[in-house]
């Protein structure tokens, strides 16, 4: 019996000790994060306010993007690319590095210009104020938006001047940074890992095809090419190549890309064709006269 | 039917119930709904909300006329068709069950002693109805191959074809080269078609139906034509990528979009080629909204007497002496956050012949001693109130004043009109998959000196009135 009572004791004075430390260990933490309810945007001379942005994002958005921001609207099962969880706060389209949050003139472009291949439209019938409350409306539903930075935008250099060289360097980059894996050789998306890739959701997620457009989600220049390896599209399985690329370097990669795209005329196709060796390469990759006349594209 | 000769403070009596009533069975239906959508083909396809391309279905927002105007296309490369589902179907239906309230004042009718004598009376009918239907299709028949096809009933399900086109969009890779063939709707600014008013007096634009009276008692004898109405022919339209500058023109057969050549209850069809033109242009004021004003012009011409008849009645088709017509008119929008006002100009012309039924190959000599080219000038502010994507009050007023009477004769205000209408649209829920809204509305038309009293032999006015209860729905 005594060895019990002291047993207690023991344990006593131990919780009386370990408790507050306990406690004072709990105290240290900071309290989790809230979205603001209020936010702003801030483009060029534009200020977005959120309260306007509301009541547009009820009208246009939340069929896709969810009453609350996640990206779970009634419309989102039935789509085979997602629509962005604004409660994640993770974004493709930046121009600042991988891993921190978009700056507002990005989202505002995003919004603009819509996402091709996808069910998000261009929303260019709107005003610049009501995109500009858009963008201010979504940042309130992340607490990244409170706790972080927009990160800075990544220079993009002034584009050399387009060579054969170039493109063909850039090929020799696409093969040595195996782009191919995913993109596949010939660009069309169907690489040997692309049946295996998924987002940060776990979702199954196709590698661009740059044979179907000259417009990739994130833009059709080839500065918004340049951004795209060089910041990398988060929440999906392209990396920033920023590390490992120099930045002449990207740009041989771009003009490289272009020639894949060869249903798009464009200066690198032109001059890429005007060489032997590129001219058969575009002519073994078209797709012409089908039997149904119908000029399908690949 | 009621009909009664001085049954005023009756009528105002039931209107002031039935007012009471629809503010009642408001409140009640505000409350029993529980939260916040045309095309639902749409909707469907892609997933967004009538509220997306409606400010408040059937009005569209900026980006529904950009959407229309690209062709049914959001332009994503989701649009043709192998985009979806083998099962999609483009297809929607609408219609409207109501209760209406129609009252005519100063209407003629038979005596109490038969039809030997006549008096005038107000007349008012009313009752559980239900509209025609709409069989609304449309979308893409491949990128860049767009249709829309409208087989709509009247209420007795007697079908015809309000809209079948084919438009080719984008061609040579430009959004100023757009082609549409077939029956389509006016590029309106202001459409009939996507009028957020429907009941009998409110559902349509006066200005775009209104003919001169040649006389008391005598409406435009020759030809029917109403610029609200959908037309045959082809039409070329061009917008700037934003849609912010719009440009149209189309030749139209002259037959106000009827087929084999008919020209409605008018008259004599002809072979005539009409034309229709229309521009506008947007720009923003800060965060006020998007705000547009444009012009529109159509020359039409119509014949004046059949080139061959069999028994008495004109083939169809064989009109000739074309005489002219045209109306023409500004427009703008403009937008105050929520409020926005439609402001519209309107003017009207049509030629003496024309409207006093003369063949034209009698010559001025056949023409009725007095009569002269009518003219007309015309009005409209319609304002809404976008309370929210749920719910739009509405109110619109409407003026038509004679420039230029057809006979000398006649009264100075023979045929000017004056309407009023005002409303509210109430939709209870919006989603992706279907439309729905309570429709509330009163509307009253004044036509005036165009009809002869009985009793006096002088001109009078007709006023008539509409309160309309409806449920209106597409799926």
């Amino acid at each position: 019996m005594r060895n019990i009572t002291t047993l207690k004791l023991c344990l006593s004075v131990a919780s009386a000790l370990i408790l507050p430390f306990g406690a004072f260990g709990q105290g240290e933490q900071p309290p989790a994060a809230k979205p603001a309810s209020h936010m702003e945007s801030h483009i060029g001379n534009l200020t977005g306010h959120s309260e306007q942005g509301r009541e547009l994002y009820f009208r246009y958005c939340w069929g896709c993007h969810g009453p609350h921001g996640d990206g779970n609207g009634e419309n989102a099962p039935y789509l085979n690319i997602l629509p962005r969880n604004f409660v994640a706060a993770t974004f493709k389209c930046r121009s600042t590095p991988t891993g921190t949050l978009p700056t507002d003139e990005d989202l505002f472009n995003s919004v603009k210009r819509g996402f091709n291949f996808t069910n998000m439209p261009s929303w260019l019938a709107l005003t610049d104020q009501e995109r500009a409350n858009l963008v201010a409306f979504i940042k309130t539903y992340s607490p990244r938006w409170v706790t972080e930075k927009a990160g800075t935008p990544i220079t993009v250099p002034t584009e050399p001047k387009l060579t054969i060289e170039s493109i063909k360097h850039g090929g020799e980059l696409f093969q040595k940074l195996e782009c191919w894996k995913c993109h596949g050789q010939e660009g069309r998306g169907d690489g040997p890992s692309a049946s295996t890739l998924t987002d940060s959701n776990d979702q199954p997620i196709r590698p661009y095809n740059f044979t179907s457009d000259n417009r990739s989600k994130c833009g059709r220049t080839n500065q918004d090419l340049y951004k795209i390896f060089m910041t990398g599209l988060d929440g999906t399985p392209m990396p920033s190549f920023a590390d490992v690329v120099k930045p002449e370097d990207a740009w041989d990669l771009v003009h490289y890309l272009r020639t894949l795209q060869y249903n798009n005329p464009s200066p690198e196709l032109t001059l890429w064709e005007s060489t032997p060796e590129g001219k058969a390469i575009v002519a073994a990759k078209q797709v012409k006269e089908t039997s149904t006349g119908s000029g399908i594209k690949p | 039917m009621d009909v009664r000769g001085n049954g005023v403070n009756r009528s105002r009596f039931r209107l002031g119930t039935t007012l009471f009533g629809s503010v009642a069975l408001l409140v009640v239906l505000l409350f029993a709904c529980d939260s916040a959508s045309a095309i639902p083909a749409f909707a469907r396809k892609y997933g967004m909300p009538c509220s997306s391309c409606h400010e408040a279905w059937p009005k569209l927002s900026p980006f529904g006329q950009q959407f229309k105007d690209n062709g049914y296309q959001l332009g994503n490369d989701r649009d043709a068709p192998i985009f979806q589902s083998p099962a999609y179907w483009p297809i929607a239906l609408r219609i409207t069950p109501n209760w209406h309230m129609e009252r005519n004042q100063n209407t003629v009718v038979d005596g109490p002693a038969g039809s030997d004598t006549q008096v005038t009376a107000t007349v008012t009918t009313r009752g559980f109805d239900y509209t025609g239907m709409d069989l609304l299709t449309a979308g893409t028949l491949a990128k860049n191959f767009s249709f829309l096809l409208v087989p709509s009933s009247d209420e007795t399900g007697a079908f015809h074809f309000e809209s079948a086109n084919v438009r080719f969009d984008n061609l040579f890779g430009s959004t100023w080269a757009n082609i549409k063939v077939g029956k389509f709707e006016l590029d309106n600014l202001l459409s009939e078609k996507r009028i957020v008013t429907l009941s009998a007096n409110g559902g349509f634009y006066q200005n775009y139906h209104f003919q001169p009276w040649l006389a008391p008692n005598q409406p435009s004898p020759t030809y029917v034509f109403g610029l609200g109405d959908n037309q045959l022919g082809i039409e070329w339209m061009g917008h700037s990528k934003n849609d912010r500058t719009r440009v149209s023109a189309s030749l139209l057969q002259g037959t106000d979009g009827n087929p084999d050549f008919q020209a409605g209850s008018g008259g004599a069809a002809g072979r005539a080629y009409e034309g229709y033109i229309a521009a506008s242009q947007a720009f923003e004021v800060g965060s006020l909204g998007l705000q547009r004003v444009g012009g529109f012009a159509y020359f039409g011409q119509a014949p004046t007497y059949p080139q061959y008849t069999q028994g008495g009645a004109p083939i169809f088709g064989t009109g000739i002496g074309n005489k002219p017509y045209y109306r023409a008119g500004f427009i703008g929008m403009w937008y105050f956050k929520k409020l926005d006002v439609t402001t519209m100009y309107f003017y009207g012309h049509d030629n003496v012949f024309l409207a006093t039924g003369t063949p034209s190959n009698l010559g001025t000599d056949g023409l009725p001693e007095g009569a002269h080219a009518p003219s007309w000038n015309g009005a409209l502010i319609e304002t809404h109130y976008t309370w929210s994507p749920q719910l739009i009050l509405i109110n619109r007023y409407e003026l038509i004043r004679m420039k230029q009477q057809t006979l000398d004769t006649n009264p100075g205000d023979l045929g000017n009109v004056d309407a009023l209408t005002f409303g509210f649209r109430y939709y209870p829920f919006i989603n992706t998959r279907a439309g729905f809204a309570f429709h509330n509305e009163y509307s009253i038309v004044w036509n005036r000196k165009v009809q002869i009293s009985p009793t006096t032999g002088l001109p009078i006015d007709l006023t008539s009135s509409s309160l309309f209860f409806g449920i209106d729905f597409a799926f």
